[in-house]
């Protein structure tokens, strides 16, 4: 059995004599005979370091890792620089809890500080947070810092990730708002019909930018249109796509969220991801999660901690707006990291190819039959028909070590939802498009 | 230390990227970003040594003692590391076929299997991302499975007034109304109070067991007997689970509902506040209403959604790559590594706190399970020294300090968790030092307010930082 | 500790300051401002809102702490002190100068004590 107790047979002797009792088993006497589990777990015994290795790497085995992936819909394939792994593999970042003790806790702190301001560059907003979870319960805490008195309805458009619509739906159970989906109209968010739902009980409209669809919403417009009816205008955003498209800032969001996956965390069947969240100053007082803020030591020197505390669920308890304890501090740094490495050219030469590359499969596929659902400006995503063989097609590709793009379901039944980021070469494509050909 | 935006020069930066071979297009002037982007411009060097230098001012479970109670600061085990590394984990899209994904889905079911088994439950759902989701996801159960029975006025959730803060916060965003009750002085459920509050109107208690003062509630049966007698349910806070893994379980206790933190109890590491992981557990008579997707099958896996589930609480399946740490974690344990991990916990908490008690007070004198509290408000009377003021004098010895000022009900408190994967020698400095710091207290109180010199930096202006909010850097 | 003797005192540590107009100012006493110590933040409500006494009305944060304000007496709000959104700090510097808002309409009076009872009051407390 393996374990990580450094106790020898001797010393544990001696800790009890210390202790005044002969076994272990007497510091349990609190807990009433009957509930004590008696003939152990029920698990299989515990192995040795190369015999967990072998296990695990059995079942990861199992997976099939695709050489080419044409599939987003929330997580993306991005290239991440070896600067990237090796950071945030340094085992005080790795091991380290939330940095109470800010004496000895400067080095967090300050990547955190400069997280913060890097997600302040990328929206154009002018506070963040330190991270929530993932874009989803970012989106989903975003509404809930609309919440007001005479306040309650969040409007969300269709066109957004229907797992973030199912997310926001959860929290907004919990805390009593009400979600009103705004119907889609070719691809985007049908502006006509979210003008009926605009009356003094909204408090919010979540707008996914690029939306799921990867089309380019009307956000300017539609912010305006919320605005005139005094709600808030919160944009959900993929981040690599800030290098080049219009900001949430620029066009008059409130407060700007996304998945902060793309920069540089990798797939993961889906987690841990990282949940980013900035907002206009007049708003920052009501972000959940830590902060990390600019100060002095008594000495005069310059110095990091968290703060705005008082917002927090250890201090408010029951008052408190959301819960949230832990960031994802981790994942932040990572993101921190990506973004130094690749540098503002970097990120826009990202953003450039793997529009570039979308628009490039998305004539490929148009060649072949695959025809465009949608005749809109779109980043690095787009929907084509599935010719009455998704599943035919999928199952090919997948034979061939390329995971195609994501069938779609329900009101969408018969179309593909594709994706191209800066990894899928040229070759990648035409390789695709031959294969499908054939089918 | 400089910014790493006070590092950036125009024009420096790494080769990443191969140019673009399609041809390339640009975004309409009218859609396209015209404000400036300020992201450092740096060799690689620069970035390395950076972040170098950042980790030298961070103090991590690697660095030393990081006795920091109630977040079960354990050694993280590199091989969890490597194994949630491996390319056939980090490289897998959360929207592939089942087919492709057969070990991710085995990965979610063995680990729901090892939770179910430790903690009494019989269902669990690892999708949330953390404990405080875990619990906002009980709640939900809760709240769900009384509106299924059309029992709609069960609006209330009892915290005792010792629970952990995000308890009642948690609370709250699931739409209850929280009915705090005062607890007896050694942190156990007061009876009579519990009796007198529950009601048709209960929908649930949420407890902690060891609670937070480090004890085992003895009255437990009974506690969750009279929340069930008035319909309500019950809901365990895992956050003190690594006293009694493998020895009794919460599901044995007459709990529903449970969440655990698989970055406390099961060796995660916690990242500087995340990402962690805490999965939702229940009775089968809440399972149907459990978040996310679930995994079914023995040889060949599949997702199902449970029928009348409270939804998403987040993207995807959870943090799936901590998961992966944890299983490795509880494999590597077994049947008999697990309840041996608690065994030595709660040994050497009770090590340090029957060394200690000579100097300091301690909150309750029984033995302690994995944690205890010691109360220094006599000390601070006779000698102005402060929990706080040890703490930092800690920071000195280059040990973490215990968590400060909680459980709320204990004045200057101070909370000690070892945690198993600390050596006797290591507990028997620690002992020394706080000793040390004791007699300063008496000696020197002085020195000790100026605590710590020795540190990145002294103490912080903690209100300049909160009056005069400065959150980013200003190019 | 200083208290004033111009006006009156709730138990939870408010101050309340009757005109001759029938309005009312409404602030925090020197004690309260001291056990909070540095404050960072203040919450009030909007004007037209009706208090009800005893419940909370506004809130005031210091860096590790926030405190509901309980409403003394019942009534509307008809002014709010701005000035305390942008300046937190002055409450700990003048807690008798700065009210958190000016109540008209009042309707009916909690418990208020007179100077000398308040002191009282917080004597019991500080042991």
């Amino acid at each position: 059995m393996g374990n990580y107790i450094p106790a020898t047979e001797n010393e544990k002797k001696e800790m009890l004599r210390a202790i005044g009792i002969d076994s272990i088993d007497t510091l349990f006497g609190q807990i009433p005979e009957e509930m004590i589990i008696k003939d152990g777990l029920k698990l299989p015994e515990g192995m040795s370091e190369t015999q967990i290795n072998k296990k695990m790497t059995a079942m990861a085995e199992k997976n099939q890792v695709f050489k080419s992936i044409f599939r987003g819909a929330g997580a993306y394939q991005h290239y991440i620089p070896s600067i990237v792994k090796s950071i945030t593999a340094k085992e005080a970042f790795l091991t380290a809890y939330t940095p109470y003790q800010a004496e000895v806790s400067q080095g967090i702190l300050q990547t955190i500080f400069e997280y913060q301001t890097m997600m302040c560059e990328l929206t154009g907003l002018d506070d963040s947070n330190a991270s929530v979870y993932d874009g989803a319960t970012a989106a989903a805490e975003a509404i809930a810092m609309c919440k007001m008195r005479k306040k309650n309805k969040a409007l969300v458009s269709a066109t957004v990730n229907p797992g973030v619509i199912d997310t926001i739906t959860t929290y907004c159970h919990g805390n009593g708002m009400e979600v009103v989906v705004i119907p889609e109209k070719n691809g985007e968010t049908d502006i006509e019909l979210m003008e009926k739902e605009l009356d003094d009980g909204v408090a919010c409209l979540y707008l996914q930018q690029p939306n799921y669809f990867g089309i380019i919403e009307a956000a300017e417009e539609i912010g305006q249109r919320v605005h005139a009816a005094n709600g808030k205008l919160i944009m959900g955003v993929n981040p690599i796509a800030m290098a080049i498209l219009k900001t949430p800032a620029e066009c008059q969001a409130d407060i700007a969220v996304g998945e902060g996956q793309p920069l540089g965390i990798p797939l993961g069947f889906g987690g841990p991801y990282l949940g980013f969240m900035t907002c206009k100053a007049d708003m920052t007082r009501k972000l959940p999660g830590r902060i990390v803020g600019e100060t002095t030591d008594l000495e005069g020197k310059q110095a990091f901690v968290l703060t705005l505390q008082a917002r927090e669920q250890h201090i408010r308890r029951e008052k408190a707006s959301s819960n949230i304890c832990s960031n994802q501090a981790l994942c932040a740094m990572t993101a921190a990291v990506y973004l130094s490495a690749v540098g503002p050219k970097g990120l826009k030469e990202v953003a450039n190819q793997s529009m570039s590359k979308a628009a490039y499969l998305k004539t490929r596929l148009a060649e072949i039959g695959y025809d465009t659902v949608y005749d809109k400006p779109f980043f690095n995503e787009f929907v084509t028909a599935d010719k009455g063989k998704a599943e035919e097609i999928m199952g090919v590709l997948v034979e061939n070590g390329i995971l195609g793009g994501l069938p779609l379901t329900g009101e969408h039944t018969g179309q593909i939802l594709w994706c191209c980021t800066e990894v899928n070469s040229k070759d990648e494509i035409d390789a695709l498009i031959q294969i499908l050909k054939e089918v | 230390m400089s910014l790493i935006f006070e590092k950036s020069i125009q024009e420096r930066g790494l080769t990443i990227f191969e140019a673009c071979d399609v041809p390339i297009i640009e975004l309409p002037v009218a859609q396209s970003r015209k404000i400036d982007l300020h992201l450092p411009e740096l060799s690689e060097n620069d970035i390395s040594r950076h972040y170098t230098q950042l980790e030298k001012k961070t103090h991590g479970v690697n660095d030393g003692f990081y006795p920091l109670g109630s977040c079960t600061m354990k050694y993280n085990p590199r091989i969890n590391e490597e194994i949630a590394g491996l390319s056939g984990f980090t490289n897998i899209h959360p929207l592939q076929p089942e087919t492709t994904v057969q070990g991710c889905l085995e990965v979610l079911k063995t680990a729901e299997n090892c939770l179910c088994e430790i903690t009494g439950m019989d269902a669990v759902s690892l999708q949330p991302a953390a404990g405080a989701h875990g619990e906002f996801a009980g709640l939900m159960l809760i709240k769900a499975y009384h509106e299924n029975r059309g029992d709609l006025k069960r609006t209330k959730i009892i915290v005792p007034d010792s629970a952990h803060g995000t308890n009642p916060a948690s609370a709250t965003m699931a739409g209850f109304e929280v009915i705090s009750i005062t607890s007896l002085a050694d942190g156990c459920v007061d009876l009579e109070k519990l009796k007198a509050v529950v009601g048709e109107d209960t929908a649930g208690l949420m407890l902690t067991n060891p609670n937070t003062v480090g004890l085992f509630d003895k009255n437990i049966l009974e506690i969750t007997k009279i929340v069930h007698q008035a319909g309500g349910l019950n809901y365990y806070d895992g956050a003190n689970l690594n006293a009694i893994m493998g020895i009794v379980r919460p599901g044995d206790m007459g709990f529903d509902v449970i969440h655990v933190n698989l970055h406390k109890t099961f060796s995660t590491p916690h990242g500087g506040g995340g990402p962690g992981s805490g999965p939702v557990g229940c009775k089968s008579q809440l399972a149907a209403f459990l978040p996310g997707l679930m995994v079914t099958g023995e040889e060949f896996f599949a997702f199902f959604k449970p029928e009348k589930t409270i939804g998403n609480m987040k993207n995807f399946y959870g943090n799936f790559l901590v998961v992966v740490k944890a299983l490795t974690y509880m494999l590597t344990l077994g049947k008999s590594g697990i309840p041996e991990a608690s065994r030595h916990a709660v040994l050497n908490a009770n090590y340090m706190m029957a060394k200690l008690a000579d100097c300091y007070d301690m909150a309750y004198e029984e033995h302690c399970m994995h944690e205890f509290v010691m109360s220094l408000s006599q000390l601070k009377k006779e000698t102005g020294i402060s929990a706080m003021d040890i703490a930092k004098g800690l920071l000195d010895n280059d040990i973490h300090p215990p968590t400060m000022y909680f459980p709320l009900i204990v004045e200057e408190a101070l909370m000690v968790e070892p945690t198993e994967t600390e050596s006797k020698e290591v507990l028997d400095h620690a002992i020394s030092i706080l000793k040390r710091l004791f007699t300063q207290s008496h000696e020197n109180a002085e020195a000790l307010h100026q605590a710590p010199i020795k540190t990145a930096v002294r103490r912080l202006d903690e209100l300049n930082a909160a009056r005069n909010p400065k959150l980013r850097y200003l190019f | 500790m200083t208290i004033l003797n111009d006006r009156l005192y709730a138990k939870s540590h408010e101050w309340i300051k009757f005109e001759d107009d029938g309005t009312a100012a409404i602030g925090i006493s020197d004690f309260a401002q001291h056990a909070m110590g540095g404050i960072v933040f203040v919450e009030l409500p909007e004007i037209g809102d009706l208090l009800e006494i005893g419940k909370g009305f506004a809130e005031v944060e210091s860096v590790k702490s926030v405190a509901d304000i309980y409403a003394p007496v019942g009534g509307m709000v008809r002014e709010i002190n701005e000035e305390l959104l942008d300046s937190p700090e002055l409450i700990n510097k003048d807690p008798y100068g700065m009210w958190l808002v000016k109540l008209e309409a009042i309707t009916e009076k909690g418990e208020l004590l007179e100077a000398a009872v308040y002191e009282q009051v917080i004597e019991t407390e500080e042991h």
